[in-house]
């Protein structure tokens, strides 16, 4: 491994990290900055993604459409507080194209709800596509690939 | 305090005790009264099951039913529980079999209209063991369902006493679902959610056409849906059914619309979607309606919000426990725009849905509210006392319809 490859993987590592941190701090706004602006962002299941159906629980084509979804979730949904802590890891990419990634990475979300009651909410996989802008690497494509088809209650913060 | 001695309130559908969405017996009862009663439940579409062989694994109440497309081409469904010691014959949620369907336990083979056709080690060995010479393979099948389809879905029933499935759902809801399931259907993609709620407070919920543009801002605030948008809810003569819906709406009317709900709470005025497209539909079927939720006693809706569609099963799994399905379906002969339109509206419904999110969890806040509140009641009485069909949504008249089907059920 070349310093450029351990240099890009750390960036990797930060890209990942900082997508977590913001979620799971309530920062919801800046959560369509780690996407470009002709992105595709969606949350299926296992299920759905392995036969090929396209559902989406939450499905986005553009960036504006993630700023719609944060926009309403401050405004007009109604949902308990909660808050998500992420576990990523496992980085991996799948096709290098240098300055764009197919890669993935596996995911853990605990959701506390304001009584303190705790579950492991979601678990799953990360199939995403990463390309190097101006502002650092953002993600193009973030399928958001859950391994059970169960939700509980409702799936409120993005994963 | 059991079902038994349950008194209901005089005021008949307009009332309903806390007491029914939180008591263990009640709920047992309603297994046996109304999910293994008289009354038919969605199973699926037939769509689901396209070749002789295929079946798949589903609920009626909590027990556990395989659907099967036999040799014959037919639907066909049984309890999932083997005739011998009672295991679950299908282990996998949906698959194809070339052979039948065998019990993992010891090998009892039965055909996919469940009759049991082989019995391992039926003579014993060498002469020992082995079945009785009584012993009749034909005695000895998976519990049939009655089966019927409508319009693409599977319904099963238990029951010899249920009316015929045309009948049950009867000529008005039955065009309302023939209106929405006019092609043949193509899977999207599904999904499950858990609500720790009692079933009734999601069926009550659908039913309940008076909530929908208050609880859920996000219809009022873009005007999709409001009260004040012409429609109206039809209602079965017995209760148990309904469908409401919605013309598109009229734009003239917002003036007024905009006062009556700046009364209740205050709309975002400056609140506007960037990107509000994805909300175009087009008028599929023809007719002016958008928007159509449509109930089945006592499992099945079908939705059409714009051009989204889906179907949804509810299962209970407890007093406080219900699990909903949603299968979201297009139609063969949608073009790629049909498709990514209905994908894109897909985000107004399920777990996630911008005017359904709120009612995974509603449900539960009641479950909760009701808590040492078990004797007292709802009160139900927006638009009267009646069920019958009413030109307004402004009206509870299909959740006192649906109290009036559950009641005689349970003898209550």
């Amino acid at each position: 491994m070349d310093l450029a490859e351990v240099v890009r993987r750390l960036e990797l590592e930060n890209l990942y990290a900082d997508y977590a941190a913001c979620l799971d701090a309530d920062r919801l706004e800046d959560w369509p900055g780690f996407f470009i602006e002709d992105c595709h962002y969606r949350v299926t299941s296992a299920e759905n993604y392995e036969a090929g159906l396209p559902l989406g629980l939450i499905y986005a084509t553009s960036n504006n459409m993630l700023k719609d979804r944060v926009s309403a979730l401050r405004q007009a949904n109604i949902y308990e507080p909660q808050r998500y802590r992420h576990l990523i890891s496992g980085i991996h990419v799948e096709k290098d194209e240098r300055d764009a990634l197919e890669l993935g990475a596996n995911f853990l979300a605990v959701r506390t709800m304001q009584d303190g009651g705790m579950i492991l909410f979601a678990a799953g996989r990360y199939v995403d596509r990463a390309v190097r802008t101006e502002a650092g690497w953002k993600f193009a494509k973030k399928i958001v690939v859950l391994d059970s088809r169960q939700i509980d209650t409702l799936l409120a913060i993005p994963l | 305090m059991e079902r038994q001695t349950l008194k209901w309130p005089k005021q008949g559908n307009a009332r309903v005790p806390y007491r029914v969405f939180a008591d263990p017996e009640i709920y047992r009862a309603e297994l046996d009264r109304i999910f293994l009663g008289p009354t038919w439940q969605c199973l699926g579409l037939a769509a689901e099951l396209p070749e002789p062989g295929d079946y798949k694994t589903t609920f009626l109440g909590e027990t556990p039913v395989i659907v099967t497309r036999g040799e014959d081409d037919e639907i066909h469904a049984m309890v999932n529980r083997c005739a011998h010691r009672g295991n679950l014959v299908c282990l996998k949620e949906r698959g194809h079999t070339k052979d039948g369907l065998t019990c993992v336990y010891h090998a009892w083979r039965y055909d996919l209209t469940g009759n049991l056709t082989s019995v391992a080690f039926r003579r014993g060995v060498g002469g020992k063991g082995g079945m009785p010479e009584s012993f009749r393979l034909e005695e000895h099948g998976l519990k049939r369902l009655r089966t019927d389809t409508f319009a693409g879905l599977v319904f099963g029933t238990l029951s010899v006493d249920a009316p015929p499935l045309s009948e049950y759902i009867g000529n008005d809801i039955g065009g309302r679902i023939g209106r929405v399931m006019r092609g043949k259907p193509k899977l999207l993609g599904t999904t499950s959610q858990i609500l720790h709620n009692n079933w009734k407070l999601y069926f009550e919920n659908v039913k309940d056409t008076y909530h929908a543009s208050l609880l859920h801002s996000f219809f009022t605030t873009f005007r999709i849906s409001r009260l004040t948008t012409a429609g109206g809810v039809a209602i079965a003569e017995s209760g148990a059914h309904h469908a409401s819906y919605t013309y598109g709406e009229q734009r003239g009317d917002n003036a007024t619309s905009d006062k009556l709900y700046g009364e209740i709470h205050s709309l975002h005025e400056d609140y506007r979607l960037q990107e509000p497209g994805f909300l175009d539909s087009v008028d599929e079927i023809g007719d002016g309606v958008t928007l159509q939720i449509l109930s089945v006693f006592p499992n099945f809706v079908l939705q059409q919000i714009s051009n989204s569609i889906a179907l949804r099963l509810v299962l209970p799994k407890g007093p406080d426990k219900t699990e909903l399905q949603w299968i979201y379906i297009g139609f063969e002969d949608d073009d790629a725009a049909m498709t990514e339109r209905r994908l894109q509206q897909a985000n107004l419904v399920g777990p996630a849905g911008y005017v359904s999110m709120e009612d995974g969890a509603v449900g539960a806040f009641i479950q909760r509210a009701i808590k040492g509140g078990e004797d007292e009641c709802s009160v139900i009485e927006m638009g009267g006392f009646e069920h019958a069909p009413q030109p307004t949504r402004a009206t509870e008249a299909s959740v006192r319809g649906f109290w009036n089907a559950w009641r005689p059920l349970m003898g209550l």
